[in-house]
């Protein structure tokens, strides 16, 4: 029997975050206009305080409240990546909501609750912790994507997201209550001990369909991706690229602990889901993507793409799976981060623009952005020796150990589709005729993100070992 | 990384087109030369570790690598329809490609290693996978080499690309499949090497004659070079697949002399290009009387991609036949065939471009070589002949390697046979 107070420390990472927002709102609300800088400098400092618990722990339980969250090298890793994904987004966020005159303390306190939701979500061991994760985080998203509330497209990016992912919760939410139904308990290790007992029946298969529904509705997997384009293209940039970094990861940890720790015994029912979502958000962001103009839109289904990459490791089912999972998610994350800060920086007398043909000629014009842009491109295409090349290098030998051939073949060919669209942005900054000059000029925090990520997507070669070691380390927590 | 009598001249062959390739671009680039110096050390950089890599992940790395820095080269400094050649050359070999890495990937599982020495000394996947694995090293080699009828984005690519990338590509890039099917292909799926020898053939065949009627069809120049560069690949392969001495030590010769070959042409039409801008055949015409000492290079550069003794491509050519002479009568006959061609497309070529009357007006002030390009030019004539006249020095490194190579492929495919004998002698 442990009591709160140890129960407490075992989760001080997601108290810390809480309670900055929370601080961070009364300070905001008393100090009004002036306080805005002051805020999100405060709310980096939780986040990397947070961040500093997560690796050294103050409590050497691993579960927390019975057995409602677990905290383990898997949540640790995942954690560690949600934290770095808002980091990246308030330092972002900053200059940019300024020269919109969107810069309100709401921001950083919203992004800090999302934030806990999220670092709730990959440590939830039951469906109810799950639930209650997602919706803290769910809610502070939709205010986010409609942020900009002066703007009729942020809004309905927000209003749309809202309406979905309602639908979305509402379905996992009668999933999660047809599973407690036939098996009696909300717990995962307790429900997998009940279906390993009794096995899967069509009750408990409905619940594990409708549960799928809405976490595939998280990560935007086909057939459940259709808010992702408009939300991404609707929402303020820095929030799209924080929608396409942190809750993409906490979405997909809690889809591999939830299906790897609850319904070990029921994988080959949810295994076939997986692989159809899998295939279908493959081969739909590799060809949907081809005929975008906005580069966010464009960004929406490259991101639906690589979810369909990442499942790959989750229907392996396996140890090496996970790890594959977790080496896509930590390389995705920061490539995704430098391509947004590129996006950021696609200014033209003071405004922002988000067509892809505005990016024309941009290595005579900004060759620096230029190459980093096009690294970062090649990275998100999957080439050799670049880091995306090994992110689906691994989810691939994954698939491949786990006999999934057709699998994997399918999916590199919709790499190979997936390349043109990723090439075709190489060829407008390279190849064509210069379209008046961006102004590229984005300050040394944001200079700092884009050089860091194009670095890292290039020299993730030969740095590649400790990263990798520690996604093992962190897969066989989940799968002894 | 290492070397073996095999990728030791390969290394060399890179390592000396390069300096030719810079100094071909020095006059004919003018915009972003910066870019497109890294971009050309890059490929080099890339292209050398794709003949050291001993550890398969590593040679898929810098084998797929290599597409960036071409696909820039083409794209940025290309000609008029770069874009679709660059696409083209991009997803073509790339497609070849992924399917390779999912054999990478599959050989790793089941042998526990990537490392290539080990997996050459235990080649022991079974008779089924071999055949799939095999196939899928060759979708990706075959696109490289290219082998008909995955060539097509080769005259596109050469075509569009500048000269000095046109000559990376014959020189450099297409050997990377024949050296692909020698140090993977034959001694670690031995067995299905053995039986898809004749589909091998065949496609040599096809690519040998007709690429070659195909060549003597063009208008431009470097579409010509390029069709006559997908027919000679095809004596590699037959040479390879012969699995000879003969052979092997053929197709070997035949990819490096094809190297200097094909990439001096390439130069020739950069000569002519560089004053002229266009390379339709039927706007030169009498070249000669103007440009002697052009002449007289370009003309050892035919003979030598018509296979004529006394040049390197002789001594190719005739050995990979003589390899397929020793397996195959009908194989070496239509190959020979071949060579007649060769010399149809490449002397009628020469001649409407170097002879004939001078009556283009355009073409009366042309100036003969420059003190650059002859010092570009006059090493790879040498090197042309000094190949034709003294092979030795090439099979005296390859020799032992290759020995070795054949030795090898024999024993794995003993080894492959030897479970069915044995279950076929225990009844």
């Amino acid at each position: 029997m442990t009591s709160i107070s140890t129960d407490l420390a075992t989760l001080l990472p997601e108290l810390i975050v809480a309670g900055g927002a929370l601080a961070l709102l009364l300070f905001g609300a008393m100090r009004g206009e002036k306080g805005i800088a002051l805020v999100s400098v405060l709310a980096v400092v939780a986040l990397v305080a947070a961040a500093w618990f997560v690796v050294s722990p103050i409590s050497p339980q691993s579960h927390a409240f019975g057995q409602a969250f677990v905290v383990d090298d898997f949540a640790r890793f995942a954690k560690l990546l949600i934290l770095l994904g808002s980091v990246l987004t308030l330092l972002m966020a900053q200059d940019f909501l300024e020269s919109l005159g969107l810069a309100k303390f709401e921001f950083p306190v919203l992004v800090l609750l999302a934030t806990t939701g999220m670092m709730l979500m990959v440590s939830a061991s039951s469906f109810i912790a799950l639930y209650m994760g997602l919706e803290l985080q769910s809610l502070a998203l939709y205010v986010l994507a409609a942020f900009n509330r002066d703007s009729v497209r942020s809004s309905e990016a927000g209003l749309k997201y809202f309406v979905l992912g309602a639908l979305s919760s509402g379905m996992m939410l009668y999933g999660i209550s047809l599973i407690y139904g036939f098996t009696g308990t909300t717990d995962f290790a307790a429900v997998a001990h009940v279906v390993a007992q009794s096995g899967a029946g069509v009750g408990l298969i409905f619940g594990i369909v409708f549960l799928i529904s809405g976490l595939a509705f998280k990560i935007s997997a086909v057939p459940f991706h259709m808010w992702t384009p408009d939300v991404y293209e609707g929402a303020p940039t820095p929030i799209t690229a924080f929608l396409s970094m942190s809750p993409k990861v906490a979405a997909l940890i809690l889809f591999l602990r939830a299906m790897l720790v609850a319904f070990p015994a029921a994988i080959h029912q949810w295994q076939q889901i997986v692989i159809a979502i899998s295939v279908l958000s493959m081969a739909l962001g590799a060809v949907a993507a081809i005929g975008q103009t906005n580069i966010k839109r464009l960004m929406a289904y490259s991101s639906i793409g690589h979810m369909g990459y990442a499942l790959l490791g989750l229907a392996a089912g396996t140890a090496a799976g996970v790890q594959g999972v977790l080496i896509y998610l930590l390389i995705y994350v920061i490539t995704n981060a430098g391509v947004f800060v590129c996006i950021l920086a696609m200014r033209r007398d003071g405004e922002q623009v988000e067509n892809i043909s505005d990016l024309a000629g941009l290595a005579r014009t900004q060759p620096r952005l230029a190459f980093a842009f096009a690294a970062l491109m090649l990275s998100l295409a999957g080439l050799p020796p670049l880091a995306g090349f090994f992110a689906k290098f691994y989810v691939f030998m994954a698939a491949i150990e786990a006999h999934l051939y057709a699998l994997a073949i399918i999916g590199v060919l919709a790499s190979v589709v997936g390349a043109y669209y990723y090439l075709r942005i190489v060829k407008i900054i390279y190849f064509d005729d210069p379209a008046p000059a961006l102004e590229g000029d984005m300050g040394t925090r944001l200079g700092t993100i884009l050089a860091a990520s194009g670095l890292f997507a290039v020299f993730f070669v030969v740095g590649a070992a400790p990263l990798v070691g520690a996604a093992a380390t962190a897969a066989k927590a989940l799968l002894p | 990384m290492g070397v073996d009598g095999i990728s030791v001249l390969f290394i060399v062959l890179t390592a000396g087109l390069m300096p030719f390739c810079i100094l071909a671009s020095w006059k004919s680039i003018e915009t972003r030369v910066p870019e497109y110096m890294i971009a050309f050390l890059a490929l080099e950089t890339l292209m050398i570790g794709v003949f050291c890599a001993l550890d398969l992940v590593l040679f898929y790395v810098f084998f797929e690598g290599g597409l960036i820095p071409m696909f820039l080269i083409i794209g940025v400094w290309g000609g008029k329809r770069r874009v679709y050649a660059s696409f083209k050359f991009f997803l073509y070999t790339l497609l070849g490609s992924v399917l390779m890495l999912l054999a990478i990937l599959w050989m790793y599982l089941y042998a526990g290693t990537t490392d290539i020495e080990t997996l050459l000394a235990h080649p022991h996947f079974p008779v089924a996978m071999q055949s799939f694995l095999w196939f899928a090293f060759f979708a990706s080699f075959a696109v490289k080499m290219p082998m008909w009828p995955v060539h097509t984005w080769l005259p596109d690519a050469h075509v569009e690309a500048p000269t000095a990338g046109s000559v990376i590509l014959a020189g450099i890039l297409l050997k990377m499949g024949g050296y692909g099917f020698l140090r993977f292909s034959l001694p670690m799926f031995a067995s299905a090497s053995a039986s898809f020898t004749p589909f091998i053939f065949v496609l040599s065949i096809m690519a040998i004659i007709y690429t070659s009627f195909v060549a003597l069809a063009q208008e431009d120049v470097k579409k010509l070079i390029a069709y006559s560069s997908v027919a000679h690949m095809g004596f590699v392969t037959m040479g390879i697949f012969t699995l000879t001495h003969q052979g092997v030590e053929g197709g070997i010769y035949q990819m490096l002399s094809h190297g200097v070959v094909s990439g001096a042409l390439f130069l020739c039409v950069g000569v002519i290009y560089d004053r002229m801008h266009t390379r339709e055949i039927a706007a030169y015409g009498g070249l000669v009387e103007r440009m002697p000492i052009y002449a007289a290079c370009f003309m050892v550069f035919t003979l030598a991609n018509v296979g004529l003794p006394g040049t390197g491509g002789f001594v190719g050519e005739f050995l990979t036949m003589l390899g397929a002479f020793l397996v195959n009568t009908w194989v070496a006959i239509f190959a020979a065939s071949g060579v007649i061609l060769s010399a149809a497309y490449m002397l009628y070529m020469y001649g409407r471009i170097i002879f004939g009357k001078l009556v283009k007006p355009g073409l009366m002030a042309i100036q003969d070589l420059s003190a650059r390009e002859i010092a570009i030019l006059v090493p790879l004539v040498v090197a042309t002949l000094v190949m034709g006249v003294y092979p030795n020095f090439v099979f005296k490194v390859t020799s032992a390697s290759v020995q070795h190579l054949i030795e090898q492929n024999k024993v794995a495919l003993a080894l492959d046979h030897a479970p069915r004998l044995a279950s076929e002698a225990a009844p």
